[in-house]
């Protein structure tokens, strides 16, 4: 119990930190018009959890246990990918007159994220039996 | 690029600080919300709940401590709020793959309702967060 709650905070710390760096870093690249460090950041996230989630199906790996996914997926992934930010951004563009950007950005991101949590689990799933 | 002077390190190294606490208290409330809310396999409620709730917030605050907003809000205190504890809270990864158990299961329907829900109410939420908190700001001007 007590090391499950650790496993979570030591994930969310890192996952957290993480996405403030990558989002810091590519908005500083890229300019903030667009939402470019969120899409990626869920993204990644998506084809991370997309190999954890094929690998908690195989019984001998470590990812079968709750502490390792509790870690890996309730803490990091769960702090690194955000749905908040999104919605903030997303909002952000259709009120300054850019609806075409706000519906790009929901269609680019739910389907990049699907894509890659499909590559994820399928590829962890040949190679990780 | 300019090397960054100790101060503005000092500065840096305290918004990653306020980020991490933020993070953790967002992510043991999502996990413990996850286990209250746990309806089992099949569509999943606890995950919706969890991202609208957190989008509903970041819209509120957002404006309440925005150009126009009423509250005077520090870079650290909007940091650990919006970046960590929000950011921590929602999760899009956990939407993606639950929505790729249900079309890998089979519940294609189920999967297709679940994403149309997901994205019609996290947007929904951050819009009435921002209208309740325009709506608080115009109020208490006068």
């Amino acid at each position: 119990m007590l090391s499950g709650v650790l496993a979570i905070m030591m994930g969310s710390m890192l996952g957290g930190c993480a996405r403030y760096f990558v989002s810091g870093a590519i908005a500083r690249r890229l300019g903030e018009t667009f939402p470019w460090g969120t899409m990626t950041i869920n993204v990644t996230g998506a084809f991370l959890i997309g190999i954890f989630g094929a690998l908690a199906t195989h019984p001998g790996s470590a990812f079968a246990a709750p502490t390792p996914w509790l870690f890996a997926v309730t803490g990091f992934l769960g702090c690194y990918t955000t749905v908040s930010s999104f919605s903030l951004q997303t909002l952000t563009l259709a009120r300054s007159g850019e609806p075409l950007s706000a519906l790009g950005n929901v269609v680019l991101s739910v389907g990049l994220c699907l894509a890659a949590v499909s590559c994820g689990f399928l590829l962890a799933d040949r190679l990780g039996g | 690029m300019a090397v960054p002077s100790s101060a503005e390190r000092w500065r840096s190294a305290m918004l990653y600080a306020w980020v991490a606490a933020g993070s953790i208290v967002g992510g043991l409330t999502r996990y413990l919300v996850g286990l209250a809310l746990d309806t089992g396999p099949g569509f999943p409620f606890a995950t919706l709940f969890i991202n609208a709730t957190g989008s509903l917030i970041i819209g509120f605050y957002a404006t309440l401590t925005g150009p126009d907003g009423r509250m005077l809000a520090r870079p650290e205190h909007r940091q650990f709020v919006m970046t960590g504890f929000c950011g921590g809270y929602t999760t899009f990864s956990t939407f993606s793959l639950e929505t790729f158990r249900l079309l890998h299961g089979g519940m294609k329907y189920t999967a297709l309702a679940y994403v149309a829900a997901s994205v019609i109410c996290w947007l929904v939420s951050a819009w009435l967060g921002h209208m309740m908190a325009s709506r608080y700001n115009r109020l208490t001007r006068s």
